[in-house]
Formats: C-alpha cells, sequence, structure tokens
C-alpha cells in the first residue's frame, strides 16, 4: 500500500475528481467523484496500479448518497494496492463502466446492477447475472429483506398450521 | 372408407407434410481465402445439468460445425445469497456461511474472512495459530487440486484417476476430522486463531500422509504423462497469453501457467507464509497441458510447506489472548468471574468491530480470493462481500476457448477448474 | 337420481386393488372410484398371481438403482466420496451414474436448490421414467439449511421427496444409510405410500390407450 503521503501525493494528481482520502489500518482509499470514475482509473494504470481485483458494491442505507462501488487497484510489480471508492444516490444510480478499459469489470459490474441496482453506462450487456432474468428488486440492498422460510418450532407450530387452514 | 381405397393413416398423412425448410438457414458465402464459413451458425445449450460442466454452470456456445465461435455463460443457478445472510448474523456467525461459498476450499475461505475481521480488529494471531493455519491450508490446496485432477481426468475419459484422488483425499479428510470433527466445512478458523489445538497423534499421521502424498501424485503424472490421448487433449489447446490473462482479471495457477509468477504467498505474505521455502511452478505456454502441469506441482510445494511447517510448529497458544475476541478455555470458566462474563457476551452478542472496511486478498487454489468486510461498529458486518477467483476467471473462458473444437473446450472447462459455489455465492 | 361415473384409468384401478388387498384404507377426495363386485373379484384374483412378482421385481428394482449424476454444490462432493474407494456404493449396485435422466431413476439432490434451478430440476424429475424415487440430500434442500433467506427453496416445495438424509455436508457413511433405507423402502412398499401423504395418486404415468 502506499503510505499517507503516497496516498496525498496521488489524491493531488488526481485533483479535482478525488474528494477525499483515508488512510485506514495502512491500506489506502480514494473517494471520488463518480462522473470521472473512468479517468480516474486510466491515471492510476499510469501510475502503475495495471491490475482491477474486483468491483463490487456496497450499501450505506441509510445515509445518502446510498450507493457505493469500491474499485481494488493493484501494482504487481510494486505490491501496492489502492481502492477507489464513489458513491451514487439511489434515484440517480448511474455510474460510467469502466469493462472497455479493463474487461475484468464485465462480470463484476452486472452482478453490482444486479444485486444493488447501479446502471453502469456503456457497459456491453446489463443484465441480471445471479438472480433469475425477470426477478424484481436488488437483494443487496439493506432494505430488502432476507427472506426464508418460516421455521416452525412446537411454540409457534398452532400459528403456522392455522395460516395453512 | 370403402376396402377398396389404401387406407393411409392420419400419421402417415401428418409425415409427409413436415419439411425442414424453417430450419435451414441460409449458407454464409465463403470469402476469398478465408474460413470454411459453408457450415452455418449453432447456438448449443450446455445446460445447466451436464456431466462435464463442473457444477452447475450453463454455457451458450454457439458452434460453426465443431468449432466454438463464442461461448456465453449463464451462471446463477446456485446462487444462495451468502452475503446477505452474512449480514444478518454476528461476527463468528458469518465463518460457517462463508465457508460454503467455494466449497472445495473452505479453509481459504473462512482465511480471507478471520484475517480481514482481524485487521479491522487489530488483533494479533499467536505464531502456533499461524502455522496451524498454514498447515490446514496447505492441505486444502492438496485437497482441492486432487478434485480437480480427478474430475478432471473424468471428463477427459480416465476414470480410474478419479478413484485415485478420493482415496487420497479420503486420507485428508480424515486429518480434518481429527483436528475439528468435521470432515468439510469444519469452523476450524475463528477470529484471533484456530478453535482448538491440534490433537495427539495427529503429528503422526500428518507425516505419514506426507510419506505417501508425493509417491501417489508420481503415479498420477506417471498415468496421465504417457497417456497419448490426454496429451493431445492438452498439449496446444486453447492458449491464451499472460497479458489477456491480466487485463481479465485472471490470477492463480491459470496466470501462472501463462508464464507470470504471481502468488500472494510470495508477494504479500500473510499468517507467517515467509517463514516455509518453497517454488512457484511457472508454465510456458499457457495451453492446457500447462495449467495441469502447474497445478501438479504445486501438490509437492504445498507437501512441502506443510512438512516445514510440522517440524517447525512452535508451542504457544493457538487462538489469540484477548478474551474480547475469542472464547476463554472451558477449564477457566468454573474458576473466574471474568471468563464467564467473557463468554457470555462473545456467545449472546458476539464483539464488536470498529467500523471501517477492509479488503483482504489470500492465494486460494483457484487465484485471488478475497474477502472484504464493512464494519458499521455493530456486532453484526454491514457488508461481507468475496471477491472469488472462479467468478473472474470464468470471463476468460470465451477468449480461450475461440476457434477450437468442442472436444477441447470440454478440457479447458476443466482445466478452469470453476467452482459454481463461488461464482455464484 | 343416478350419478354415473366414469371408471378410473386402468393402471389406478389396479394400484387400488393391490392397496385394497393389503388391508389399507383408500382415503381423501381424489381417490377414484372403488372397484366392486366383478371387477373386484376378477381384479383380486389377478393380484394373487402377482403378489410374489411383485416382489421379485421390487428386489430387483432395488438392488440397481441408476443414479442421476447430479451434484450441486458442497453435498456433490460427498456423493463423490461415496462412490469412491472407501465408501464404496458399487458394493450396492449403484456405481452405474447415468447422465441422462431418460436411464436413470434415482435423482439424489445434493446440495442447495435455488430459485433459478427449482424449474430446471423438476424438469429433470419429470423428464425421468417411473418408477423413480428422490433422495434430498443434505440440509439445504431438505429444509433451508443453514441459509435461510430469499435465494433457496426447500426441495419438498417442487417435487415429492421419499428420503431426506441430513448433514451439512452429511457424511459419506450417512447418505448410504439413506440409501440404504430408500433400498429398503422399495423392496418392502414398491407403492411408496408417498402418493398418498402427497395426495398424488392418479399422477402416474398412465399407458395411452390405443387408438
Amino acid at each position: 500500500m502506499p503510505d499517507a503521503t503516497g496516498l496525498e501525493l496521488l489524491a493531488q494528481e488526481l485533483g479535482e475528481a478525488s474528494l477525499e482520502t483515508v488512510y485506514f489500518r495502512e491500506r489506502a482509499t480514494l473517494i471520488v467523484d463518480p462522473a470521472r470514475i473512468r479517468s480516474v482509473l486510466s491515471t492510476l494504470r499510469t501510475k502503475g496500479y495495471a491490475f482491477l481485483a474486483s468491483v463490487h458494491g456496497v450499501d450505506h442505507y441509510p445515509e445518502e448518497p446510498r450507493l457505493g462501488v469500491v474499485y481494488e487497484l493493484l501494482d504487481m510489480s510494486r505490491v501496492d494496492r489502492v481502492t477507489v471508492k464513489l458513491r451514487v444516490p439511489s434515484d440517480a444510480p448511474n455510474v460510467e463502466s469502466v469493462t472497455a478499459d479493463w474487461p475484468t469489470a464485465d462480470h463484476q459490474e452486472r452482478e453490482v446492477y444486479d444485486m444493488f441496482g447501479v446502471i453502469f453506462e456503456g457497459h456491453p450487456d446489463l443484465r441480471r447475472i445471479l438472480m433469475p432474468e425477470d426477478y424484481e428488486g436488488h437483494p443487496q440492498r439493506r432494505d430488502f429483506p432476507v427472506g426464508g422460510e418460516p421455521v416452525i418450532f412446537t411454540r409457534n407450530e398452532a400459528k403456522w398450521l392455522e395460516a395453512r387452514e | 372408407m370403402s376396402p377398396s381405397e389404401p387406407t393411409i393413416s392420419e400419421y402417415r398423412r401428418r409425415e409427409q407434410s413436415i419439411t425442414l425448410s424453417p430450419l435451414e438457414q441460409p449458407v454464409i458465402e465463403p470469402e476469398e481465402g478465408g474460413p470454411d464459413t459453408t457450415q452455418e451458425l449453432l447456438t448449443l445449450n450446455f445446460g445447466p445439468h451436464h456431466p462435464a460442466t463442473h457444477g452447475v454452470l450453463r454455457l451458450l456456445v454457439t458452434l460453426q460445425g465443431e468449432i466454438v465461435r463464442d461461448i456465453k455463460p449463464v451462471i446463477g443457478y446456485v446462487h444462495t445469497g451468502i452475503e446477505k445472510t452474512a449480514e444478518d448474523k454476528a461476527y463468528w456467525k458469518v465463518i460457517p456461511i462463508v465457508e460454503r461459498m467455494d466449497y472445495l476450499s473452505y479453509y481459504f475461505n473462512a482465511m480471507a474472512y478471520c484475517g480481514a475481521v482481524e485487521t479491522l480488529l487489530e488483533a494479533e494471531v499467536p505464531e502456533r495459530g499461524q502455522y496451524l493455519r498454514v498447515i490446514h491450508l496447505e492441505l486444502n490446496r492438496i485437497a482441492s487440486h486432487l478434485i480437480w485432477l480427478g474430475t478432471s481426468a473424468l471428463d477427459l475419459g480416465a476414470v480410474s484417476i478419479f478413484l485415485y484422488c478420493l482415496r487420497e483425499r479420503e486420507l485428508i479428510l480424515d486429518l480434518f476430522e481429527m483436528s475439528s470433527g468435521a470432515r468439510m466445512h469444519t469452523r476450524y478458523f475463528q477470529v484471533g486463531g484456530v478453535i482448538e489445538d491440534i490433537p495427539q497423534g495427529f503429528e503422526r499421521k500428518l507425516r505419514e500422509f506426507l510419506k505417501v502424498m508425493p509417491e501417489r501424485a508420481d503415479e498420477y503424472g506417471a498415468i496421465l504423462n504417457s497417456n497419448q490421448i490426454v496429451l493431445e487433449r492438452l498439449r496446444g489447446t486453447c492458449p491464451l497469453d499472460a497479458e489477456t490473462l491480466l487485463s481479465l482479471g485472471v490470477t492463480g495457477p491459470l496466470l501462472r501457467a501463462a508464464g507470470n509468477p504471481w502468488d500472494l504467498r510470495k508477494a504479500a505474505p500473510y499468517s507467517s507464509y515467509d517463514d516455509f521455502d518453497f517454488k512457484i511452478p511457472v508454465g510456458t505456454v499457457g495451453d492446457n497441458y500447462d495449467r495441469f502441469a502447474v497445478r501438479l506441482a504445486e501438490i509437492y510445494e504445498s507437501v512441502k510447506i506443510i512438512e516445514q511447517a510440522i517440524d517447525g510448529l512452535p508451542e504457544g497458544p493457538h487462538i489469540t489472548e484477548d478474551r474480547k475476541i475469542a472464547l476463554p478455555p472451558r477449564h477457566e470458566l468454573a474458576t473466574s468471574m471474568e471468563a464467564l462474563i467473557h463468554h457470555f457476551k462473545l456467545v449472546t452478542e458476539g464483539f464488536r468491530v470498529p467500523p471501517g472496511e477492509i479488503y483482504n486478498p489470500i492465494e486460494s487454489p483457484r487465484g485471488e480470493l478475497a474477502c472484504f468486510v464493512r464494519s458499521d461498529g455493530s456486532s453484526k458486518p454491514a457488508r461481507v462481500h468475496m471477491r472469488d477467483p472462479s467468478f473472474v476467471n470464468l470471463q476468460a473462458l470465451s477468449h480461450m476457448a475461440e476457434g477450437a473444437y468442442i472436444a477441447d473446450m470440454i478440457a479447458t472447462v476443466a482445466m478452469l477448474d470453476p467452482i459454481l459455489g463461488g461464482i455464484d455465492r | 337420481m343416478e350419478v354415473k361415473r366414469e371408471p378410473a384409468p386402468l393402471r389406478v384401478r389396479e394400484l387400488n386393488a393391490h392397496q385394497l388387498l393389503r388391508g389399507g384404507e383408500l382415503e381423501g377426495p381424489s381417490r377414484p372410484a372403488r372397484l366392486e363386485g366383478e371387477e373386484l373379484e376378477q381384479y383380486v384374483e389377478e393380484r394373487v398371481l402377482f403378489t410374489t412378482l411383485d416382489k421379485t421385481v421390487a428386489w430387483a428394482r432395488s438392488n440397481s438403482f441408476f443414479p442421476l449424476g447430479f451434484g450441486l454444490a458442497c453435498c456433490a462432493m460427498e456423493q463423490f466420496h461415496a462412490a469412491g474407494p472407501r465408501m464404496d456404493i458399487a458394493r450396492f449396485g449403484f456405481e452405474a451414474f447415468r447422465a441422462s435422466p431418460r436411464q436413470a431413476d434415482l435423482i439424489i439432490l445434493a446440495g442447495r436448490v435455488s430459485i433459478k434451478m427449482a424449474p430446471i430440476i423438476r424438469k429433470l424429475y419429470d423428464q425421468m421414467l417411473e418408477p423413480k424415487w428422490a433422495i434430498s440430500m443434505g440440509a439445504c434442500c431438505s429444509s433451508m439449511g443453514v441459509f435461510n433467506n430469499y435465494a433457496l427453496v426447500p426441495a419438498d416445495k417442487f417435487m415429492p421427496v421419499d428420503l431426506h438424509v441430513p448433514g451439512c455436508p452429511p457424511r459419506p457413511e450417512a447418505l448410504m444409510h439413506g440409501i440404504l433405507k430408500l433400498r429398503k423402502l422399495v423392496q418392502d412398499d414398491p407403492e411408496m405410500g408417498w402418493r398418498e401423504r402427497y395426495d398424488a395418486v392418479g399422477t402416474e404415468e398412465a399407458p395411452a390407450d390405443a387408438g
């Protein structure tokens, strides 16, 4: 991981795109403006972070902007990792897709779309990947219920049996 | 009907009216000097239930004759909502949930998650705990490679290798049963170390296994490397260079087969892997044979690591001494009041983790397995995401198998080593 | 007023006769008409001749299950071990794992059934030919298992299951115990009794009427 000063230098290079830097447990994080994610990642690529390890989503419910996307970058020659985060509100969850520059983001962005509802513009094939194609709802959001079957114990079996009839 | 007319039954009349003309597609005119495109494209569905796809993977394969032109994988058939379930449970209760993700390398899932939580808690794992973790991780790596070898050989037609590999795997699962009580999904790794120290007799049985394993691996090599069919099917088929693999995010034996020696155990050692001396097998061409050879060689290296770990196993506690994270040993509960209170708090509510987000990568048998944990300060995680290597490696399948025959595609899927539990989570 | 009832199809009437002979009672609203009078006597005669043959057929069937090679998740690994060298199901005659459901008569649901997979499993089960049995292996398909959430379906919800094997994953010995129990069930009770439990009498594949 770049140390704290390295992180600040990176943030300076990105200029306006970088909103905040976090250095936590010796790991560097950049919080960036969602509109400029593609240029941010390209700049980081020129700095050596050429491997996109993971694209995943986070739901910051109930704070707005609620939906977050996290990009994990890795520099293999210096064994350096940096995390890039962005947050979009749930009423306008549009983020530019980075699949054209980083082909590994293909399925991973589809998963973020499926689970959180973040719409990646410019993605070649944005469909649901894990849930059935006609599923409604975005399961990984915090206000989506966990679901499941009721477990019938002796103490509540009367309630469930009469609900069946 | 009068008896003089021949009786044509309704069925025959219908049969004569059937033509196949709606199914015929226009023939593509062959270009000058281009590939022979006189055959039309056919999209075949390798359904989720198929003997050769490893698990419930659905592939929509577009074929031109026997040559694969495009592959579209459709996944989600074993999606279990692991990440959603994990948000609902206390931190230590997430360990059995997360173990069941990549169901062949269960210790690795638990290691990635426990490592992430330990980083958030800034908890130290004692040396003995780290060495025990390494022993179990490397045993799991061998077990995972054995199933890969067995099922791949089954796909290629060599049925007996499957039974030989299961014979070895039984020995490994016996060792797991000895140390933790269960064969699979053992909950042996806990936050802060391992749940229990190894029992007496574990070391003896482990050394017996370590003596036997390299000989058996030699057997597999001898059977498969001199088999003309296996060599023909694997040598030179579906190569992919390291550049494309890196852009697709592929890590692990697939990347090492293409020549890039990237291994997190050497590059960013965790859990005292830097105490051990082992090599990284690397391939040259990146075809199916290299992928096979790299994984077979990794078995020997894992045996070396386990030997060094059991020889140098330090004394000490097997789990962190911090009672706010790890359960106190049972004998203390009878004498110490604080131990009782800690036990109660840990079992009912669980420990609280300071807020933050951590991404913890480790090297699993399939590549970079990482766990992203976001904590909001309570006793339940706010987000647990496993970056599964098979999920990302699957994107390379269409690049690898393009222009190859169907049989080569089957061999490639086998050498890719996808585990659908990890892909679908 | 006379109520005319259609006689139920042949196979159903045979099954009913068998049930009556063994002292069972037909219950439930979906039971087809009982046999009466002459028909009953005729069928009883036929059944007495066939009972020993029935037993032989049941013995043969139970000792040669053709399992469908079907593994979903972690339980599939333990299913491999049950077919492996130590816990060998080939000793009992079950090693012929068929790839096609048309050739199989036992489906072992090994692993968790997601909502995307459930209709496919149902299709596989429907494609299997009678007589067929289903074992639900592991906790995830018997109940919801470790994961009680939106993504999973217990197998009982969409297909009739003959035997549940608990465990997560069940040891190969546990799976063997389950398969052997199923074998005993098939030997003793070829009609299996689950058709009454699931209210499914009359759902067997009836031979198409010649016409």
